[in-house]
């Protein structure tokens, strides 16, 4: 499989990426050389092969359902680049 | 005393505590050290008061008596790790100005055994690159050198820094992450030890994510003895990574100098690859004599799958990459760049906080998982990754100890060397390596030789998982009949 510079496109939209026509043109080449050498995954055999879910097996770790960490909304908006008390601050959603 | 840069981490452990020395003198050397080496591009960060303070702390504790077992021994942090308060970008300009408000898990382990914290290490950006040169802090330069040449030479990556400051006598020990070699392929571009522990070993908790189902931490060193002690602190059972294994975490360092009579050491064919350098292939042969010689038995194995372990990563890697990297939109932290509505913001931040190789990884994890092409490259690359870890499985219930093969395809190239070759050719860099961790296994590797140019070469040993203590046991007869080697100073 290949991919177009349509697809290129729409690929660094799904990925939010902003990408130029030049950009575009670049990737292509790029992401068909990855995507031409990963081809050869084709040649195995796969019949009846559960696909790997965990590294490790082990079962999944569940700890209780209480509230551990609280109050602690200074902290999360700390980093953040834009914010007004404790919210996070965007460019109008809704009109 | 003048050349306390030259100690390992047993040699400091044994100065500090029959006062030959405090650790504010060791961490003064240290940071003179770093001062001298700024073109090497170790460092992004230095943190020589927060140094300062914590060493003062270790010798309180030393005169009191309350040693612990790092105590006092001056490291470098791969900037990967989240430091409270201290900058944590991943070496990459989307987390501008990032600083966390927590520490990661590996990290606070480390400092609750007295390490001395002297500053975050360059990087390849989110740990995606074998050369260190995708960092957006520039390009880290490799203490070593071809002789005779003055042309700067890579370190590796994505733990370059982490590699170059050991090498270079910038740390006596430090921090390093490994997705597909990277803490394994700089460790032997600058002839240091590097152990990627067995996934689930050391807690994820606070370590920027890159891959998650690959993702481990594991410590860069100057001896096998050094990477058994820093590990020990390194791992734990971690609650907040529900990843981590269940495991207590043994005295690593017990196990070096174990004996490895009757060992059973398997060499797989499938590691002999085209164009494979002849020094690279007459180093091989040199480890697999010197484990006979202590004892071992050398077995001839196969792990038929191992050439489908890099195409299976590079699908593998970046679909979780794609999803991991996802939270950086200028919302929450980092770099924002405006835009006329709030895709456009997340679009520009994007655009122009990642770089070069990271976009790419992006752009292939968002399309191998998108609508329609899910099961023909993710679901089968899970496959593929399945049948790789059987390869490994089957060996070792033949009774295989752990597995000798070549740590890199070659030694350090020169910086910029590749930048206009295909991507695929900077991948290949990790052919020997990234096997293990698709396989979730433990790997180490140790410096074996020179090559004809006088640049590092190393072997890696591969291991049953949570069999670290064989690695450091059989990597320990390596150093012996090896030696060690270090760079000659020129910055």
């Amino acid at each position: 499989m290949s991919v177009d510079k349509d697809i290129v496109k729409r690929v660094a939209r799904l990925a939010r990426i902003a990408v130029s026509d030049e950009e575009a043109e670049a990737l292509k080449g790029e992401l068909n050389t990855i995507l031409g050498f990963v081809e050869q995954l084709n040649e195995v055999d796969v019949t009846g092969v559960e696909p790997m879910t965990s590294v490790v097996a082990v079962d999944m770790k569940k700890r209780a359902d209480v509230v551990t960490e609280q109050d602690q909304a200074e902290r999360i908006v700390a980093n953040a680049p834009a914010r007004e008390d404790h919210f996070f601050v965007v460019p109008k959603v809704v009109e | 005393m003048s050349d306390l840069t030259g100690l390992t981490i047993a040699e400091i452990r044994d100065g500090l505590a029959t006062g030959q020395f405090s650790a504010t003198e060791l961490t003064h050397s240290y940071l003179a050290a770093m001062e001298a080496a700024r073109d090497l591009n170790a460092y992004i960060v230095e943190t020589p008061e927060k140094a300062l303070e914590m060493a003062a702390a270790s010798d309180a504790r030393i005169a009191s008596g309350e040693a612990r077992p790092l105590e006092g021994v001056p490291l470098g942090i791969k900037d990967l790790f989240c430091t409270e308060g201290v900058h944590a970008q991943a070496a990459s300009h989307i987390l501008d100005g990032f600083k966390p408000v927590y520490e990661s898990t590996v990290t606070a382990n480390l400092w609750a055994d007295g390490a001395v914290m002297l500053g975050k290490l360059n990087m390849d950006e989110f740990a995606m690159g074998s050369s260190n040169e995708t960092s957006y802090y520039g390009p880290v330069v490799n203490p070593w050198r071809a002789e005779g040449s003055n042309a700067p030479m890579v370190p590796g990556g994505s733990s370059g820094g982490s590699a170059t400051a050991v090498a270079a006598r910038l740390c006596a020990g430090a921090t390093g992450t490994d997705t597909g070699g990277s803490i394994r392929q700089p460790a032997a571009f600058t002839a240091t030890v590097g152990i990627k522990p067995t996934y689930g070993r050391c807690s994820r908790w606070g370590i920027i994510a890159f891959a998650s189902s690959l993702d481990q931490a594991g410590p860069l060193a100057r001896t096998v003895r050094d990477s058994a002690i820093m590990l020990r602190s390194m791992a734990s059972v971690d609650e907040r990574d529900t990843t981590s294994v269940d495991l207590p975490v043994p005295d690593y360092e017990k196990a070096v100098g174990g004996s490895v009579k009757g060992l059973r050491i398997g060499v797989p064919k499938e590691y002999r690859i085209d164009g494979m350098p002849p020094e690279v292939e007459a180093l091989w042969e040199q480890g697999k004599a010197w484990l006979k010689e202590a004892g071992a038995e050398i077995i001839d194995i196969c792990l038929p799958h191992t050439q489908y372990a890099l195409p299976a990563y590079y699908i593998v890697a970046p679909a979780e990459a794609s999803s991991n990297l996802a939270r950086y939109d200028g919302v929450r932290y980092g770099l924002r760049v405006p835009g006329d509505d709030i895709a456009a913001m997340y679009e520009n931040s994007r655009a122009a906080g990642f770089g070069k190789e990271v976009k790419r990884r992006v752009m292939i994890g968002t399309y191998v998982l998108s609508a329609g092409y899910y099961d023909a490259y993710y679901l089968r690359a899970q496959k593929v990754r399945a049948l790789i870890k059987r390869d490994f499985e089957t060996v070792f219930e033949a009774g295989v100890d752990a597995i000798l093969t070549p740590a890199t395809p070659s030694a350090a190239f020169g910086v910029a060397s590749k930048t206009t070759a295909s991507p695929i050719e900077m991948y290949l860099n990790d052919i020997f390596t990234v096997t293990v961790n698709m396989a979730g296994l433990p790997g180490i590797a140790v410096p074996a030789g020179l090559d004809a140019k006088g640049l590092p070469l190393a072997l890696q040993l591969i291991g049953r998982p949570f069999d670290e203590e064989m690695l450091f046991r059989t990597g320990q007869v390596i150093e012996d009949a090896a030696g060690h080697f270090a760079p000659e100073r020129w910055w």
